[in-house]
Parts: structure tokens; C-alpha cells; sequence
């Protein structure tokens, strides 16, 4: 097969027309995807929109049913050892031996990475307060999620891969997540991928955003380009109308009368134009919230 | 250096930081001269990406606000001030501009703009005066 993507910098996951059904239910539906190397991958979506289940395509957990899947330009399923070695990984649920002590956890899954920096892991273990003789079982909900954070990072993975990594945490554990994506892409060359619906955290540390509904990507770009390219205009007809006049790029639209509010997909300038050329004069032009961004294109 | 990011605004984040740096510069609370935070160390500060800072402290230093050092960091500049004020200045023309419009649009005459102007920092300097009491 030829390369689909003959840049010199490969991204680092590859998803072409990816479809995944569970029983009757469609989880991914003909998806694609590019995640450059480098910097912050935000992926936005509500709860079942497939974001844990595209996760888990690509640490290999689940095999591509038709379409394809490339971690670091290789099959996930086909090379674990060669993609997961190179991965850090942070689930939901945060699935840790709950068994073992802090301690025989670090030494545990050290074990599992050649490039396992006991310095780095120590660093941490004592930024994130967390006591080596705990049990992993006795840790609190914001502890167990630092010392997951600890055994994704230690090995100093090329690529971090968070599925909604501050759910049910408190503002302060939030922050050292947040924290630990900052500095890890700091390093140069590192990639995050993190799923979230919490568009605040989204839009403060993610270069780029994908938003995931049932299944299908609805939209991706630079976090600067999506706020540059969504405009809230309100327009005033000459008389009231039924129904609001298309408008190039609507997403939404709300109103009465007179007066309708749309949600719009270009830029101010080019808006503008088409609100004049359809007889309206623009009363109120506004840019939008990640959050208002979202609603607008999952409706 | 204080600078506080909302997420809930619409304006961008990166330009928050521009906005609240000239800010700090207008107001004499960052002087020539001065040195500001490292990008890593700021983006960690206010947890937001570090490429974010670092196109503030390019739009800056295209602003002439700031400039880098080759082998120190960046610093505020001397002419820092007068071009924050002029930056300011053309804030507010665009503010008045379309202040002037809406009033046209709404057939209040200039004289009544004008006194609702003063109106309005009256009642804004007598509950500032009343924040600055309470505190």
C-alpha cells in the first residue's frame, strides 16, 4: 500500500474511515483522524460520543473492524509491544492494582518500560505527595489519579494519552494534571491526546481540537482557528419573518420576528457581506465560547 | 506579575495575556527594563498551553511592549508606555465609534451622549469609592 501521508513528519496517529459497531449499537461511525506530532490533542464529546471507544483503538485494546488505525505509523494490535512501550496511559477509571502498595506499583510497571526514569518517578511521587507504603486500594479518588499520572509519565512516553483525565477530581488534582500536560509537551516533541468534556481545561491547553459526536468527527482545527471562525451575528430584517432567512455557514439559529440570532461558521468580515446581500442589517456581531462553539455543532 | 485567564470570555486566551501585560505596562506596574516570566514558567503559572504565551510575547514584541535578549529573556521595553497608551487610545475610538453609531441609530444627539458619559463615571466612581471603603 502507498503511504497516504507522504509528509516528513509522520503524525503520530493515523485513523482512516474507522467503523466500530457493538452489537446493534454504532460506537464509531466511518471516523477519521489526524493527530500531528507535538503539542496538545483535545478531543471534545459528550458522554458516549466514542471517545473512550477510539482510545482504545488506538492503545490496541480493540481491533479496527474495517478502516485503519496507525500509532507512530504502526498497527496498534499488531505491534503492542512497539506502541505501548512508547505510550503513557491514563484511563477513566484508572485501573490500578489496587493489591499492591505505592511503592510495589512504581516497581511493578517499571519493569514494563526500558526508558523508566526512577529520578523523574521519585520527583513526582514527592510533587504529588503520595505516601510509598500506601495502599493502592486506600488511596482517595484525587491520590489514585496522581499515581496513575505518575506510571503514565515516569517513562517519559513520546506520546500521553489521558481519557478525561480530571472527571470527579477536585481543582487541585485538576491542576497537577493539567500541569503534567504543560510540562510534558514543554519537552520538545512530545504529543498529548486527551479526551475531556470539559471544555475550560479544553480551550486552556489544547493546539488543536477534534469534537466527537456519535461516533463521527464533527469538526477539526487549531483551538485558534475555531475561535476565529465562529461568529454569533444578530440580524434585522426590514419586516418580521416567519422563518429566519438562510444565511451562508448557519449552525444555529434563534429569533422572532424581525430579529433572528445565528450561529455561524466563517469569518466576520465575509458574514457581514452575506447578511447584506440577503437585506439585513447587522445589530450585533460577536465571537463564541468553546462551549457555545460545541452546542452549536453537535445540534 | 498578575495575570488572571478566564475561560468563559470570548477573547482568546493568547490575547488576554497581551491584553492584560499592556495593561500592567500602562499602569507602571511592569517598568522598562523588567524582565517577564519565562514562557514555561508562565504557562504553568496559569495553566494554559505554553504555545499560547508564546504568541503573546510574539504579538507583544511585535507591539514593541517587549523584546527578547539573545541570551536572557524578555524584557520591557522603554517605549513600552507610550505605545501601550496609544494602543489603549485606539481601543477606545473603536468603543466611541460605535457608541456615536448606536446613538445615530437610536436619534440620541451628542449632548446627551456626552452627559450621559458623565453620568455614568459618576455612578461608577462613587461604588469604586465605596469597593476601596469596604475593603
Amino acid at each position: 500500500m502507498s503511504d497516504p501521508f507522504p509528509f516528513a513528519a509522520r503524525p503520530i496517529i493515523e485513523v482512516q474511515r474507522l467503523t466500530r459497531q457493538f452489537d446493534s449499537k454504532i460506537a464509531l461511525n466511518d471516523l477519521s483522524l489526524i493527530v500531528p506530532r507535538g503539542g496538545v490533542f483535545g478531543l471534545i464529546g459528550g458522554n458516549g460520543a466514542g471517545k473512550t471507544t477510539l482510545i482504545r483503538h488506538i492503545l490496541g485494546m480493540l481491533k479496527a473492524q474495517s478502516g485503519s488505525l496507525r500509532v507512530f505509523g504502526l498497527d496498534p494490535v499488531e505491534n503492542p509491544v512497539g506502541v505501548l512501550g512508547r505510550i503513557g496511559y491514563l484511563s477513566e477509571d484508572r485501573d490500578l492494582p489496587n493489591w499492591m502498595r505505592v511503592h510495589e506499583l512504581i516497581r511493578y510497571t517499571q519493569a514494563f518500560y526500558p526508558n523508566w526514569d526512577p529520578k523523574y518517578a521519585e520527583e513526582l511521587r514527592e510533587a504529588f505527595d503520595l505516601d510509598p507504603k500506601a495502599k493502592v486500594k486506600a488511596l482517595s479518588r484525587g491520590q489514585r489519579a496522581r499515581a496513575g499520572l505518575l506510571v503514565a509519565l515516569a517513562h517519559r512516553p513520546e506520546l500521553l494519552v489521558l481519557d478525561e483525565p480530571s472527571s470527579g477530581l477536585d481543582p487541585v488534582v485538576r491542576r497537577d494534571i493539567l500541569g503534567a500536560i504543560i510540562r510534558t509537551i514543554a519537552d520538545e516533541g512530545r504529543t498529548v491526546f486527551f479526551s475531556s468534556h470539559l471544555l475550560d481545561e479544553v480551550e486552556r491547553v489544547a493546539d488543536r481540537v477534534a469534537i466527537i459526536h456519535e461516533g463521527r468527527i464533527m469538526l477539526t482545527a487549531s483551538m485558534d482557528e475555531i475561535k476565529e471562525s465562529h461568529r454569533r451575528m444578530t440580524l434585522r430584517f426590514g419586516k418580521a419573518m416567519s422563518q429566519p432567512p438562510a444565511l451562508v455557514g448557519t449552525l444555529a439559529c434563534e429569533g422572532g420576528g424581525a430579529e433572528w440570532t445565528y450561529v455561524c461558521n466563517g469569518e466576520s468580515e465575509q458574514l457581514r457581506r452575506a447578511a447584506e446581500a440577503i437585506g439585513a442589517t447587522v445589530v450585533d456581531d460577536s465571537a463564541l465560547s468553546l462551549d457555545e462553539i460545541f452546542v452549536s455543532r453537535i445540534q | 506579575m498578575q495575570i488572571h485567564i478566564t475561560t468563559h470570555d470570548k477573547v482568546p486566551i493568547y490575547l488576554q495575556v497581551v491584553n492584560q501585560i499592556k495593561y500592567l505596562v500602562a499602569a507602571r506596574r511592569l517598568v522598562a527594563g523588567e524582565e517577564l516570566p519565562p514562557i514555561r514558567v508562565l504557562a504553568e503559572k496559569l495553566v494554559v498551553n505554553p504555545n499560547t504565551i508564546a504568541r503573546a510575547y510574539r504579538e507583544l514584541e511585535l507591539a514593541g511592549i517587549v523584546e527578547k535578549r539573545r541570551t536572557a529573556g524578555t524584557f520591557v521595553t522603554h517605549q513600552g508606555s507610550p505605545l501601550a497608551r496609544r494602543e489603549r487610545m485606539k481601543i477606545l475610538t473603536e468603543r466611541i465609534d460605535q457608541l456615536l453609531a448606536e446613538a445615530l441609530q437610536m436619534d440620541v444627539d451628542l449632548d446627551d451622549v456626552i452627559k450621559l458619559v458623565h453620568q455614568r463615571s459618576t455612578v461608577m466612581n462613587t461604588s469604586r469609592l465605596k469597593e476601596l471603603s469596604d475593603v
